[in-house]
Parts: C-alpha cells; structure tokens; sequence
C-alpha cells in the first residue's frame, strides 16, 4: 500500500481529471455543478462527473454519504420525495435530463434497488411490465423481450419451464435477477443499481457479477456498492463520496492502488468507514 | 418481595386469561343463540314456497317472500355499484394523491359522514329523491345504502393502499409508468383481496339496515315494477311483519330474519376466506 507521503505528488491529477470530465464528449451522462436539497439538507454539493458509455462506473463511500441520493437524481425517482430540490445541469446523450418527460428519462434510465422489489405477478408479467407501459402489445416481441431479458439477467434457463408461477416463489437472488431482467426489457440506455447485493450471498452476488459484465455491452452501468472488492472487480471507474462531496473519482485501479487524496486512500485501506 | 411480584401478576394474569375467555365464549354464544332462535322460530315458515312465492294477501296463511329476497338482491347491488366506485376513488386519492393536510380534512369528513345515523341519510334520500320523483323506489333505497357504504369504502381502499410497499411504486415508476398506471396496474392488483374482501364485508354492514329503506324502498306486497318502482326488501318485511298480530307472519319474519343472517354471514366468511388466501403483500 502507498503511504501518505507517496500520494501526494498524484494530487497533480486532479486538474487532469477534472479536465478529463468536462472534455468528455463521449459520455453518456454528463453532470455538471450537482446541488441536491432535502428541505434545508443538502445532501449533494458541486457534483461534476462525466460517466462514459458501456462501463461500469462504481460508487462507494460510507453509509449516508449520498451515493443513493445521486443515482436517484439521474433517473428523477428523487421528484417522489416531497419537498427535495435540484440544481445544476444533468445531461444525458448532451439533452437535458431535467426538462425532459419524467417517464422517458426513466425508460431510458433504468434501476435496481437495493432490495428487490418484484411485483405480486407471474415471472413473465414482471418482465413484460415495462413493455406494456410503454405501450408495447405485441404478443410476440414482449415475448421475445421477455426470453432475452432473462437470458441476459441469467436467469431464463432457471425458469423458463415456471414463466407463470409468481415472482414471489422465487429466492432472493433470483428475484433481484428478475429484477434486472425486468429493467433490461425496456433496453435502456443507462443501467442503475443501488447495492443490488447486499441482501445476497456470496454465491448469489457473484452470479449478478458476471451477468452484470456480460451486459456492459447493451447498457451503461452505475452502481453503487458498500463492498469495496465488487467496486474493484466489476468497475472501469470508481467515484468515491464523502459527506455528500465526489471526493475522488477516476480509473478504479487508480483509485484502489494509488488515490489522489488522503480521504480516499483512508477509506479503501479500510481505515474508516 | 419479587416472589410476591411474580405470584401477583400470575392471579392476574390467570383472572384475565379466564375473564377475556369466558367473554369469548359468551361472543360465539350469542351469535348462536340468534341463529339457533331464528330457526327455531322460523323453520316451519323456511320451504320452496318461501323463496319463490309472493306473500299472500292478509288474512290467507302461507306464500312466501321471493319479491323481498329479489328486492333486497337489487338494492344491495345498487348500493355496491354506488358505494364502492365512490369509495374506491375516494380512497385511491387519499392513499396516493392527496397531501397531508388535505388528507387529514377529507378523512375527517369521511369519519363524520360515517357517524351520520342510517335513519337521517334515509330522510335524506327521502327529500332529494322519492319527494322530487314522487316514489318510492328501489334506485332511492340503493342509493341511501350506497351512500352508507362510502365511508368505510374509503377508508378500506386507504388502508389497503397504505400496506402496500412503497418499494412496488418505486419499481413500476422506474420503467417508466406513470403515477397513474403505477396505482392501477401495481398498487391495485397488489391490495385486491383486501380490497375485495374489505368492500364485501362493507355490503355484509349495510345488508341489514332497516331505517333508511322504510321510506325510500318502502315495501311492495307483489313484484317491483322496476327500479324506480318501490320495492320489498328483507330488512322491511321483517319488520313490516314483526308488528303485524298474524302469528304465521311472525314465523315468516323469524324465517326472513334467519335467511338474512345466513346471507350475512356467508358473505362475511367468504370475505374472511379471500383475505386468508390472498397474496402475502395484502395479507400483511
Ligand atoms: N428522503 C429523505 N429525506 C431526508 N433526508 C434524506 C432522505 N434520504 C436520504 N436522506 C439523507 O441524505 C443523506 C444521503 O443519504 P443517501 O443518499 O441515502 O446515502 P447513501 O446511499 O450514501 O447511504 C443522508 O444524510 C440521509 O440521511
Ligand atoms: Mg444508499
């Protein structure tokens, strides 16, 4: 591990990295000067982060740090909560994310909860839940939507026999696998997920892993994670939150083997939080 | 000294174990003993003919009740078609929609308009619908039951709504739905045996009133013209009959009084049956 002392000189890079965010016209979600409110709280300051197509972007930092207010931010799910207000500029694809129709943004930007949260249906009618509000009624591609969904949450082969059987009888993993399967039908853009994992078993946890790096392909991934080995197995880059402040955020490697500043190194050498 | 303590609270303990589970018994003994005395009193009245004979004229023993059973039939589903959309939506807005102050308003309303006495919502019904038609009529006595219904139709829908996770809302507002499809295509669907259940048990409570049909539905010794014809209805007939000296009319009322019960208690117990076997999120 470096020490303190050998950190120092890579705090050069923040100019460089904040360079890299603003000259960034392949990204997928730009944002700029991030500010968010709950009533007089401010639970988000100065934000900027440029998030890049087809990675995975990871968030850590400890509990209560805004991780989950900032995801919720991009696809709007924070305009559910009374009395909240946001400033600055969120660009997806260089349009406007908060000018656009709320529904659109949350099409084309998908999430995963923290606990999974199937809908009292069949498997099937989860999957094909986002279709049909969206208006999609062909039989034939909600079936074809809902068959690739679940080949891509890897979970088709465990149930493809059980289509209709409810979504409650299935076990934890899968059902958060149902979930992701469910986000994807809608093929959106932007793929959140807000610790997907944690309720999960390691086994459970490593199986959304995998599917996770097989779909970087069809979507961008956020996530946010409190396990700092997932954040570093799983994600090109890592943004690490303090207190409602993006302390840091850069190439994983970088962040887990040489981080810019001391808040950062403390916190993945595990010396708080 | 804990010894004390512990023996004391042990008598205590054991007198309302025994007291809560003697009032128990007394509970089931009651509901019995009513049913028990109506069939009693009614069974030789309790034939084919009195389910699907008109009453006969006074003085002629025998006929039967079919116009009040069919009647009571008609109010009731138009009470439930009144009542529980009102309701419903009410409750929905309440639960889903509304903000907390108003909330607060409109639940108090609802609580105050449950408080109304049947007999003054049948007064009611009597000065804005049987004086301005000039008849009494079955959509008049289904409209005061229905206006009965409303309240608990609201609150019922409220509470139901409440236990459904916010998690689910969340889930379908992040693929897109509107707050509106998400309520009705989620939310909904995920309280129906409550909803369903609780809306029955709300009939089951207004099956019986008596007071608000006396001068809406009225009563009607042959078939209801139609809805807006007075009509014949169970509650009204027990009662009509209870008062007049005919003993074999006392026994039909008895009869009466235990065909009604009976239909309260299956629609009770059917409601019961679908809160238990519903899925676990409307169960909680
Ligand atoms: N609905 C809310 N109302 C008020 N404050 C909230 C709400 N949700 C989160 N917060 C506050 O915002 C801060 C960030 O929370 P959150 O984004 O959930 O953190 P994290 O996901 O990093 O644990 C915390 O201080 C939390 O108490
Ligand atoms: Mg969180």
């Amino acid at each position: 591990m470096a020490t303190p002392q050998a950190i120092r000189p890579t705090q050069i890079n923040v100019p460089i990295e904040t360079e890299s965010v603003k000259a960034s016209p392949m990204a997928k979600l730009k944002i700029r000067n991030l500010n968010f409110y709950y009533g007089s709280f401010q639970a988000l300051h100065d934000i900027d982060m440029a998030i890049q197509p087809n990675k995975i972007t990871a968030f850590i930092g400890p509990s209560g740090c805004g991780k989950s207010t900032f995801l919720r931010t991009m696809n709007r799910m924070n305009e559910t909560v009374r009395n909240t207000k946001v400033e600055g500029e969120l660009l997806l694809d260089d349009e406007n994310l908060l000018t656009m129709d709320v529904t659109n943004v949350r099409r084309r930007v998908g999430m995963v909860f923290q606990k999974s949260n199937p809908f009292p249906k069949s498997i099937f009618d989860n999957v094909a839940y986002g279709l049909h509000v969206n208006g999609i009624r062909k039989k034939s591609v909600i079936e074809d939507a809902v068959q690739r969904s679940l080949e891509h949450a890897a979970l088709w082969t465990e149930v493809k026999d059980t289509l209709n059987r409810p979504a409650s009888a299935l076990s934890g993993g899968q059902q958060q696998r149902l979930c992701i399967a469910r986000a994807l039908a809608v093929e959106p853009e932007v793929l959140l997920l807000d610790e997907p994992c944690s309720a999960l078993d390691p086994i459970a946890t490593l199986k959304i892993e995998e599917l996770l790096f097989q779909i970087k392909n069809l979507t961008t991934i956020v996530i946010v994670t409190h396990n700092m080995q997932q954040a570093a197995r799983l994600a090109d880059s890592t943004g690490f939150f303090l207190l409602g402040k993006l302390i840091e955020f850069n190439d994983t490697r970088k962040i887990f083997q040489n981080p810019g500043k001391k808040e950062t190194e403390d916190y993945v050498t595990g010396r708080f939080g | 000294m804990m010894v004390e303590i512990s023996r004391q609270r042990k008598v205590v303990n054991a007198v309302m174990l025994s007291l809560s589970g003697l009032c128990t018994v007394v509970v089931i003994a009651v509901l019995f003993f009513i049913l028990g005395y109506l069939l009693w009193h009614g069974i030789s009245s309790l034939n084919l003919d009195f389910f699907t004979k008109l009453p006969k004229p006074s003085g002629e023993s025998g006929g039967g009740m079919a116009n009040a059973i069919v009647g009571s039939g008609k109010v009731l589903l138009l009470a439930t078609a009144i009542g529980v959309p009102v309701g419903f939506l009410a409750g929905v807005y309440l639960a889903e929609y509304s903000g907390k102050a108003f909330a607060f308003l409109l639940r108090y309303v609802v609580d105050l308009l449950n408080g109304v006495p049947s007999i003054v919502i049948g007064i009611v019904a009597y000065a804005v619908v049987v004086r301005p038609m000039r008849h009494y009529s079955t959509f008049a006595g289904g409209l005061a039951l229905g206006i009965m219904m409303i309240p608990i139709a609201v609150r019922t829908t409220e509470e139901f709504l409440r236990a459904i996770p916010n998690s689910l809302r969340e889930g379908a507002l992040a693929l897109g739905a509107t707050k509106a499809k998400t309520v009705f295509t989620v939310v909904v669907p995920a309280a129906i045996s409550g909803l369903v259940s609780g809306m029955m048990l709300n009939l089951a409570r207004v099956a019986g009133e008596t007071a608000p049909l006396l001068f809406t539905a009225l009563g009607n010794t042959f078939w209801s013209k139609g809805w807006l014809a007075p009509t014949a209805t169970l509650p009204v007939m027990i009662y009509n009959y209870a008062i007049a000296p005919e003993e074999d009319l006392h026994k039909q009322a008895w009869a009466a009084g235990f065909v009604l019960l009976t239909l309260v208690l299956l629609i009770n117990v059917t409601a019961r049956v679908i809160i238990a076997r519903g899925p676990a999120s409307a169960r909680r």
